[in-house]
């Protein structure tokens, strides 16, 4: 038993799942920003010709995951399990979307970690010969964000320089049994712990997020006997700047230097003219950002391994405004590239 | 060497940037000044059409929540508000701008259960506090007129 368990919390595949194929898509300030050229997709209007902006979003996720079974050329249909969440109460989007893909569907809610989350328990699904072929996802909309956690659009009010920008987009990626050829495989996986340090500002989530970033990474490298300086990038999910920051300085109390080998998909994905503050999050986050950079770069053998540790503050509307504090949680994976490994 | 909530608060506090409170309060005071400026111009406007003292002072109430909400619905005021910050929100006009961007934005969920019940999200606490506020000097002044 517990043969694919390595040390307090990390999973060692014994047959690393593959990523055939993933999509990114994004919104109108994705495309504005840095990353735009490596989008599968992008929508200049925020309601990607829809009717609401929660419709919008499911347009979204629905665009990565159909994009991403194109390009392996697998119908939809024949997913075995289909792995996604989203930000919105009830995992509306999600829900929503796999209605409309008729395949088994399993909603997650990680928050800003749930596209790290569905590619860790999607990993599993298929090194237990549970699926053949899973598609995991995770989308996030700026607008469906901001009426939920904040103020309405049209408010007229200031944010904090601490504050990030929710992004709108969405990534999927689909994995099966490793096949011959060159592609990306997950190796890893650590479920992280939910971490509190009592931070109460909703405004500063990359405070609330770093603790269990350090947490889940040096978990993940004690588990597998590894130092930063193994892997070509330790990817964070939105920590932004205040919480790449705090990351970094955790670490430097371990004595451990994590700032040659980390980034921060929060703070990748906006430049600093485009108004985001300390930089992105959401779910849509770290998903788009692997699905358009990360992995291609692992593909075409830029990058051999990297370590892809999504973050996520697990508050509600009412638990803040009953004044709990924020809760963190972090869960990592390890990705090779199929390039140059046997 | 475990970390205590304490300690991470004030590495937190040195790791995020303030908000600029220096620059944010002089912006305030211009634009906030600058709506007054405006508020009397539109008073003095409608004196001029004959209107009485009190009726101009209402009338200029009812321009300034028209013109602001308008600007809401044209998404200009959060745009202004973004650098006026209290600014914009103090006066009247900020006030217009809580009802009409609630209003605009519930819109998707119907005219009663969206528009109308999530109106006064923001702006309700104001009406609580300010009419509960109003029937209390009411009150102590009708007491204090009794002597």
């Amino acid at each position: 038993m517990r043969e694919k368990r390595r040390g307090m919390a990390t999973i060692q595949f014994a047959n690393p799942p593959q990523i055939y194929a993933w999509a990114a898509v994004g919104g109108k300030k994705e495309s504005q920003g840095p990353l735009s050229h490596a989008f599968d997709m992008l929508f200049p209007d925020t309601m990607c010709g829809e009717k609401t902006w929660e419709q919008a979003e499911m347009h979204l996720q629905k665009c990565a995951i159909y994009t991403a079974a194109n390009k392996c050329d697998m119908p939809v249909e024949r997913l075995d399990l289909l792995m996604s969440g989203d930000l919105l109460g009830q995992c509306a989007a999600s829900g929503y979307t796999a209605r409309g893909c008729k395949v088994p569907y399993a909603g997650l809610y990680g928050a800003c970690s749930t596209m790290a989350e569905s590619l860790a328990l999607a990993s599993c699904m298929v090194d237990g010969g549970f699926v053949e072929t899973v598609c995991a996802c995770a989308s996030s909309h700026f607008c469906t964000a901001e009426r939920q956690y904040r103020f309405p659009l049209a408010y007229g009010g200031q944010r904090t320089p601490t504050a990030q920008w929710t992004t709108t987009g969405a990534g999927a990626c689909i994995l099966g049994p490793a096949k011959d050829g060159a592609s990306v495989r997950v190796t890893h996986a650590t479920l992280g712990k939910v971490q509190d340090y009592g931070i109460t500002d909703a405004n500063n989530m990359g405070a609330a997020m770093a603790p269990a970033a350090h947490d889940t990474i040096r978990t993940l490298l004690s588990d597998t006997g590894t130092h930063p300086e193994d892997y070509d990038g330790i990817y964070t999910g939105d920590l932004g700047e205040v919480g790449s920051r705090l990351l970094c300085e955790l670490f430097e109390r371990d004595g451990i230097d994590l700032t040659q080998v980390h980034q921060d998909c929060g703070t990748m994905l906006f430049d600093s003219h485009q108004d985001a503050h300390a930089g992105a999050s959401g779910c849509g986050c770290s998903a788009s950002v692997l699905c358009a950079v990360l992995l291609d770069e692992l593909l075409e053998g830029k990058q051999k391994r990297i370590v892809f540790a999504g973050t996520g503050a697990l508050m509600s509307p009412t638990t803040v405004q009953q004044g709990e504090s924020v809760p963190g949680i972090c869960h990592a994976v390890v990705l090779e590239s199929g390039k140059g490994t046997n | 060497m475990e970390l205590t909530p304490k300690e991470y608060q004030s590495m937190v506090e040195k790791a995020s940037d303030p908000s600029p409170l220096w620059k944010d309060m002089v912006v305030a005071f211009l634009s906030g000044g600058a709506i007054c400026l405006f508020g009397q111009l539109i008073l003095n406007g409608w004196k001029n059409t004959g209107l009485e003292q009190k009726d101009a002072a209402a009338a200029t109430s009812i321009t300034l929540i028209a013109i602001a909400a308008l600007l809401t619905g044209m998404h200009l005021y959060d745009k202004i508000a973004k650098h006026a910050g209290a600014g914009t929100l103090v006066p009247i006009t900020g006030f217009s701008n809580s009802i009409a961007s609630a209003a605009l934005e519930f819109k998707s969920e119907g005219l009663i259960l969206g528009t109308a019940a999530k109106m006064f999200t923001i702006a309700g606490p104001v009406l609580v506090f300010g009419i509960s506020s109003s029937v209390l000097y009411g009150v102590i002044l009708y007491l204090a007129g009794m002597f």
